[in-house]
């Protein structure tokens, strides 16, 4: 299926284990969306790391026509784990599609337990596990479903679907990929959740086009080093 | 754990530490390096090991004063404002000539600074940091990678010697990921029989303590530690050459911007400039016969460095001001670009040598 074609729903939240990429995947998603017409928001509830955030791509994003809604703190040497007022309006203004880049693990999750009554209320929400097998603790289902049992815990909203983010960074080659999606599919049958979609770094996408369903292309976040 | 993960800096450190034998990690948390505590609350439990926050920096130094009083591999991880915190425990473990690794994943200072990375604990690593006549071997890792290798080597080094290591990284390091590949090291077999392990009425106590009721008692104690510190020099200096074959200018760097510089150095050749780098991987020992060797070849060197020009100093006494250091850097937490340490190189070119 085509991203274009795919199911969206009016809220796309992306939580998970701590670097498995929902920062990248959020940056990029909002970004598809807005091409295909969308109004689209994006919100950074990231209350735990002060680095890599959805800011580092603000430059982008606002030119592209998405609003970024993300503390003025990040990125900066104020380390608060605060959100910024206007997230409340997200929920009341339902015109515009909603992503919400949420912080790593349960403890980034608890930020989002201010927000679930919101969303279960309005109950068009996309919940999204983002999961990469080669991170040291979500290596194989068992503990991965641990992990995601935590946010569910910690965020008061279920898993609806699962991100297969599989990645060595630079080094990740066609074959970590495809040799990722037994673990994938592991996990989507100890949890009863469908694998939404599997993103992987543009330049892998002639080489998997075809071979793996519902593949998503993705432009990584500039690196200094 | 042989095939490749994606890890952080910080967890490749953690993950190392339990790998080396390491059950005991105390510490608390700081940003940059909050992963190392957040990694070992995971896995500790799972390795019957010991994670404990601790209520401050002060109360975990001396903790790690009593785990490795036992003999026991022990660490602690903290960044540049709690590293001062803990110095007095530094200094007691010297004192005490008890094995520990130290982690600082360094931020730009001084005082609270921020959380962004720096290099300005260079001077307080190397050079005391806090009071008495001592030592700590010092290891600057450069990726992920060797912020694991040099973890590993670490707790080696600091059995074998009976001393304080530190791991040096900066906030980049700690937090960039990368492919690592850790395997179980070779069991280190270095015996302890100074440990605090109880006596079973077989032997004499042992004694750890660092207070000497005789100043000729501490003066000698100080003098056969100096000993053993000629041995670490003698034997322990590690540093890596980049491109200095033929190189007439020299960049002296470490970890985080030593990267920088590599970058720097491949545009410099392209344009027929001859640069080449001495990275040193222990900045104590600092591989001063290196950099003495490297100024009978080259015009001039440049130290890269992230503070307000630390190495530099020693890079000029390595040296013996045979030719002229420049000093390039960036502080505050703001990181050169290749450009910027390019330019520098252009720089230098020009004048190289000429005040030497």
């Amino acid at each position: 299926m085509r991203f274009e074609t795919m199911n969206h729903k009016r809220v796309t939240l992306f939580a998970g284990h701590y670097g498995s990429g929902k920062t990248n995947i959020a940056v990029n998603f909002a970004l598809r969306l807005r091409e295909g017409g969308s109004r689209v928001t994006l919100a950074d509830l990231d209350i735990v790391n002060p680095y890599f955030r959805t800011k580092d791509s603000e430059a982008e994003l606002t030119q592209a026509g998405v609003k970024l809604i993300v503390s003025r703190f990040a990125g900066s040497n104020v380390d608060l784990p605060a959100i910024p007022s206007d997230v409340a309006g997200i929920f009341d203004n339902r015109e515009s599609l909603a992503i919400l880049d949420i912080g790593g693990d349960d403890r980034g999750a608890l930020a989002l337990g201010r927000y679930r009554e919101r969303i279960l209320e309005e109950n068009d929400f996309e919940m999204l596990l983002v999961v990469n097998r080669f991170r040291p603790l979500t290596r194989d289902g068992k503990d991965t479903l641990s992990v995601m049992r935590e946010i569910e815990t910690a965020a008061g909203v279920p898993f609806t679907a699962i991100v297969n983010n599989s990645n060595l960074g630079e080094d990740t080659t066609p074959e970590h990929v495809l040799g990722s999606l037994s673990y994938a599919e592991e996990l989507s049958k100890a949890t009863g959740l469908p694998v939404k979609f599997t993103s992987i770094k543009r330049s892998l996408y002639p080489a998997l086009e075809g071979k793996i369903p519902n593949l998503f292309a993705m432009d990584l976040q500039h690196k200094i080093i | 754990m042989t095939e490749p993960v994606l890890m952080k800096g910080n967890e490749a450190i953690a993950e190392a530490a339990i790998l080396a034998g390491c059950r005991h990690y105390l510490g608390y948390p700081i940003t940059p390096q909050t992963e190392i505590a957040a990694y070992m609350a995971k896995r500790m439990p799972k390795v019957d090991g010991v994670f404990l926050q601790a209520e401050s920096e002060i109360a975990a130094i001396n903790m790690v004063i009593g785990v490795a009083s036992t003999g026991r591999r022990v660490m602690t991880s903290s960044s540049s404002p709690g590293v001062s915190l803990k110095s007095e425990g530094i200094s007691y473990l010297a004192g005490c000539d008890l094995p520990a690794l130290i982690v600082n994943v360094q931020r730009g200072g001084p005082g609270l600074g921020g959380i962004q990375p720096s290099q300005s604990d260079y001077f307080q690593a190397l050079k005391g940091g806090s009071h008495g006549d001592y030592r700590n071997i010092v290891l600057a890792p450069a990726s992920v990678q060797e912020m694991a290798a040099l973890t590993v080597k670490g707790f080696d080094l600091a059995d074998k010697y009976r001393m304080v290591a530190m791991i040096l990284a900066d906030g980049t390091l700690g937090q960039m990921m990368e492919p690592v590949s850790i395997s179980e090291p070779e069991a280190a077999s270095t015996e302890k029989p100074w440990a605090l392990t109880g006596t079973d009425c077989k032997r004499a106590p042992n004694i750890v303590n660092s207070l000497y009721l005789e100043p000729d008692a501490l003066e000698r104690t100080n003098i056969e530690r100096f000993k053993k510190y000629a041995l670490v020099e003698e034997n322990e200096v590690m540093y890596e050459e980049y491109l200095m074959d033929d190189a007439e200018l020299c960049l002296v760097s470490f970890g985080i911007t030593s990267r920088i510089a590599k970058n720097a150095i491949v545009a410099a050749r392209e344009m027929g400039i001859k640069a080449g780098m001495i990275r040193p991987i222990t900045l104590w020992p600092f591989p001063k016969t290196a950099l003495l060797a490297a100024a009978d070849q080259c015009r001039a060197f440049i130290s890269v460095e992230l503070n307000m020009g630390q190495m530099i100093e020693d890079v000029e006494l390595a040296i013996r001001c045979k030719k002229p250091v420049f000093l390039c850097n960036r502080t505050g937490g703001m990181i050169p670009t290749p450009e910027d340490v390019l330019a520098k190189i252009k720089e230098v070119n020009k004048i190289g040598g000429a005040q030497a």
